[in-house]
């Protein structure tokens, strides 16, 4: 272990060298500079985690059942129409108990001599959806597996490309969207601390319908349960004291035809405007020239944002939303507008925000004990090995560099366990080194000359320093596999920890053993 | 030069006889570990139980208990409210509120407009949801178990199956132990303290495999040693690294636990409690438990190392020549 070839020093010393460039930016820099240097180093430093520099981290569950839920509602009406509607051929086919559940759209034939026609009629009543049968009259239409599987991947990436529409559009600088498993979508916003905003603009389904006012229908019956068939009941905003109205259940303009929706103001109160597309200008040019005098009803996720008379047919193809809204509220809303409804409706299942100040905080008392730890630790192992005990501290110090260069060049993220991480890591840092150390001592103890004590302790350390190493490396791994959010940030620097003592155990503080023994040929070892 | 020197060259410490004393007060340790898990159980932070947690910095030092009277007002179900190293640093935590995580979301919003203008900085806002709780306890233990299993493959296979068992013993000892430092402080369990576990399951293992890697290597020198002076051999021999490392650990965490912030504070007490327990473990219970696993030499005199030492009869008979 004396024997150290020209290569393998060569092969260290760069290591170490690389460690302290790449570390370099880290400790050159502060807040938002940029650094000015030739183009061959390294600029990159280490990425630090919310709770370090304050920010919000979302986690949604997207509602796919709902999504299947109304897909089914959809299938139903489908079916209904197909056998209500009398065709050249067939006529009407009676049906009873047509119903939408378990996954299912099911229902009964009255006669089984329809069953053909029926079936013949429901073959491409909606994608992906498969007809059967039993007794010839029990119908069930079901999707398929891989188009379950087809549709919620879809949903879960429409989803997840609007959220990301709506949070870039806030303008909030490097915001992160990622999926997390099947359902999910983990939103990660450095920088916002105030989550209600956010969560307000991400969580609104958003999705828009002009639908008629039932102006026929008493609001008293329907009040009392008694619902006009073909219509339905819904209220207007909460805090405008949630006024019913009864409208009619056909969606007769929908929000997916919208092309633009921008805030405005009217009379010097805040309002949306918005512009439909060609198909969607025509078809709301045609329902208000046909309900002139009846109140549209804006709805918006099932809530009557408002209900305006119609005075005249509306041709332009663009109209606007009053409503009692904040200048903030119509900014909002014409965001959500124009980014589109979420396919499925969010559920938020985690949160955790950190204001900037904390996230400072943390920095600091990291520095502070990662300094502390690190000169208390330096001066008990000179104090305990003396020029070995130097050598040792050194190396860590090449050690940490190490660390903070793998973090920054990874573009790993320190988060305030990944700096526990660190700080343990000074701590177990030392211990090949100590291994090797006690290993020398107990080898000239025996009468061995300086070189051959060298020689023997670091030959006989190694495989404990391997195996003892590799057994943490194990637990760091399956921590970073099992462990969440913060528990990888520490499973990260942990590992890259244990990397690094090893090398600079195993290689840099023998690099300066061996170059010292050979210059200074010592007769004793001074340990 | 003055040298510190903590362990004494030449240690003859009766490592094995002692586990007379150290195995009774292990088993008193894990009884009341697993009693006060059982009376007191642990408190489960919110990543566990679910809820919310809001950490505020106020203006001027905090008036706590007016602070805990417009919360109860709220109606959300069991607020505590505490101080959080300093007096004007405010921790406050929800339960979980019943029915779904928009429930939880309005509690949120309900209690920041409560506290108003008191608040001079939300210096952080926590929520998980139950579903997410769940899962992350099951993933926790998920994290343990496989990680014990997988140290006890390496072992195995590194050594035999007396050294695999005996770290496990050792291992599980200073996790159960851990978990009722936990219960009994009370302080917060939480995904950080798993972390915590899972570090000192690796450092204790650290620490076992160094005694026995020499257990393995006095065992194929002395072959005729008995098993009992053999085990104390090696114990003593690896005493200094043993005490030096757990020193150099514990210096870097207790920088850690004063200088680390709040946040991180139950973090590094349960570490340097691991750390202390887990060096007791690998010298008191490891060591000696190898000889009630009745470990064999003719397991290991199969592959024999250095040719240069073997068959020598008593370590003084190596230290003479």
């Amino acid at each position: 272990m004396v024997n150290y070839p020209r290569w393998a020093i060569v092969t260290t010393v760069l290591i170490a060298l690389l460690g302290l460039i790449y570390a370099a930016p880290n400790f050159l820099l502060s807040g938002d500079d940029e650094i000015e240097a030739p183009g061959f180093l390294p600029t990159q430093r280490m990425n630090l985690g919310l709770d370090l520099q304050g920010g919000a981290s979302l986690l949604m569950q997207v509602g796919v059942e709902a999504a299947f839920d109304e897909i089914l509602e959809s299938v139903e009406n489908s079916v209904r129409r197909e056998l209500r509607d009398r065709r050249a051929d067939g006529g009407r086919i009676g049906y009873t108990d047509l119903r939408a559940e378990g996954g299912a759209v099911r229902f009964t034939l009255r006669d089984p001599a329809d069953a053909d026609e029926a079936r013949d009629r429901l073959r491409n009543v909606e994608d992906g959806f498969t007809v059967s049968e039993t007794d010839g009259t029990h119908f069930r239409l079901e999707m398929t597996e891989d188009a379950v599987r087809a549709r919620r991947q879809r949903i879960v990436e429409q989803s997840i490309a609007i959220v990301g529409d709506r949070v870039n559009q806030l303008g909030v600088s490097e915001p992160s969207i990622q999926q997390q498993g099947e359902e999910r979508i983990l939103v990660q916003v450095p920088g916002v601390s105030d989550t209600g905003r956010l969560k307000a603009i991400i969580g609104q389904t958003a999705k828009m319908s002009f639908k008629v006012v039932d102006e026929a229908a008493s609001l008293q019956d329907a009040l009392s349960g008694n619902i006009p068939p073909g219509s339905e009941l819904l209220y207007g905003p909460e805090d405008e004291g949630r006024i019913p109205y009864v409208v009619r259940r056909v969606v007769e303009v929908s929000g997916e035809r919208l092309v633009d929706a921008q805030p405005s103001f009217q009379d010097g109160r805040p309002i949306v405007s918005f512009r439909f597309d060609a198909a969607g200008g025509a078809r709301f040019g045609e329902l208000t020239s046909e309900n002139v005098g009846n109140r549209l009803a804006i709805v918006l996720d099932d809530v009557v944002v408002s209900a305006p008379r119609i005075q005249t047919a509306i041709v332009g193809g663009s109209g606007i939303i009053t409503g009692r809204f904040t200048v903030q509220e119509v900014d909002d809303l014409a965001l959500v507008l124009r980014a589109g409804a979420l396919p499925a409706p969010l559920r938020f299942l985690e949160e955790r925000t950190v204001g900037p100040g904390l996230g400072q905080d943390s920095i600091e008392a990291g520095k502070i004990a990662s300094v502390i730890g690190l000169v208390a630790v330096v001066v008990f192992m000179i104090a305990s090995y003396g020029l070995f005990g130097a050598m040792a501290a050194l190396a860590l110090l090449f050690n940490l560099s190490l660390i903070v260069a793998l973090l920054s060049a990874l573009q790993a993220t320190l988060t305030l366990p990944g700096i526990a991480g660190i700080v343990l890591t000074i701590g177990m840092a030392v211990d090949a080194n100590v291994l090797i150390l006690e290993r020398i001592k107990e080898e000239t103890r025996i009468g061995r000359t300086p070189i051959s004590a060298v020689d023997a302790g670091y030959r006989r350390a190694l495989t404990t320093i391997i195996d003892s190493n590799l057994t943490t490396l194990i637990a760091a791994i399956l921590l970073f596999q099992f462990g969440t959010g913060p528990i990888k940030g520490f499973a990260v620097t942990l590992s890259i920890g244990i990397v690094t003592s090893m090398f600079t155990a195993l290689m840099l503080t023998r690099l300066f053993v061996v170059v010292w023994l050979r210059r200074r040929r010592p007769q004793t070892l001074p340990i | 030069m003055l040298r510190l020197n903590f362990v004494p060259e030449n240690t003859n410490i009766d490592f094995v006889g002692l586990r007379k004393l150290a195995y009774p007060l292990s088993i008193l340790l894990i009884v009341a570990s697993i009693a006060a898990f059982a009376v007191q159980g642990l408190n489960f932070g919110i990543d566990f139980r679910g809820g919310t947690l809001i950490e505020i910095k106020t203006d001027s030092p905090a008036d706590i208990s007016a602070l805990r009277a417009r919360m109860d007002a709220l109606n959300v179900g069991e607020v505590q409210v505490q101080e959080f190293g300093a007096p004007d640093d405010v921790l406050i935590r929800v339960q979980r509120q019943d029915g779904t995580e928009a429930e939880q979301v309005k509690a949120i919003e309900a209690i920041k407009s409560a506290l108003g203008d008191d608040v001079a900085e939300y210096r952080r806002i926590e929520f998980v949801g139950p579903t997410v709780g769940a899962e992350l306890i099951e993933s926790a233990i998920w994290a343990v178990v496989l990680a014990i299993i997988a140290i006890l493959a390496y072992i195995w296979f590194r050594f035999e199956w007396q050294f695999g068992v005996g770290a496990v013993i050792a291992l599980t000892h200073d996790v159960i132990t851990t978990i009722g430092l936990f219960a009994v402080t009370q302080l917060e369990f939480n995904i950080a303290t798993v972390a915590a576990i899972l570090t000192i399951a690796g450092y204790s293992i650290n620490d076992t495999v160094v005694i026995y890697d020499r257990v393995r290597e006095e065992l194929r020198r002395y072959k005729k040693l008995d098993m009992s002076s053999l085990l104390n051999l090696a114990a003593n021999r690896t005493l200094s690294r043993t005490f030096m490392t757990s020193v150099t650990t514990l210096i870097a965490l207790v920088a850690l636990a004063i200088f680390g912030g709040s946040i991180i504070r139950d973090f590094s007490i349960a570490m340097i409690w691991g750390v202390i327990v887990g060096t007791y473990s690998s010298v008191f219970i490891a060591v000696p438990v190898l000889l009630g696993l009745r470990l064999s030499r003719e397991a290991l005199s199969a592959e024999v190392e250095e040719g240069e030492e073997t068959g020598a009869d008593t370590p003084e008979g190596r230290d003479a020549g």
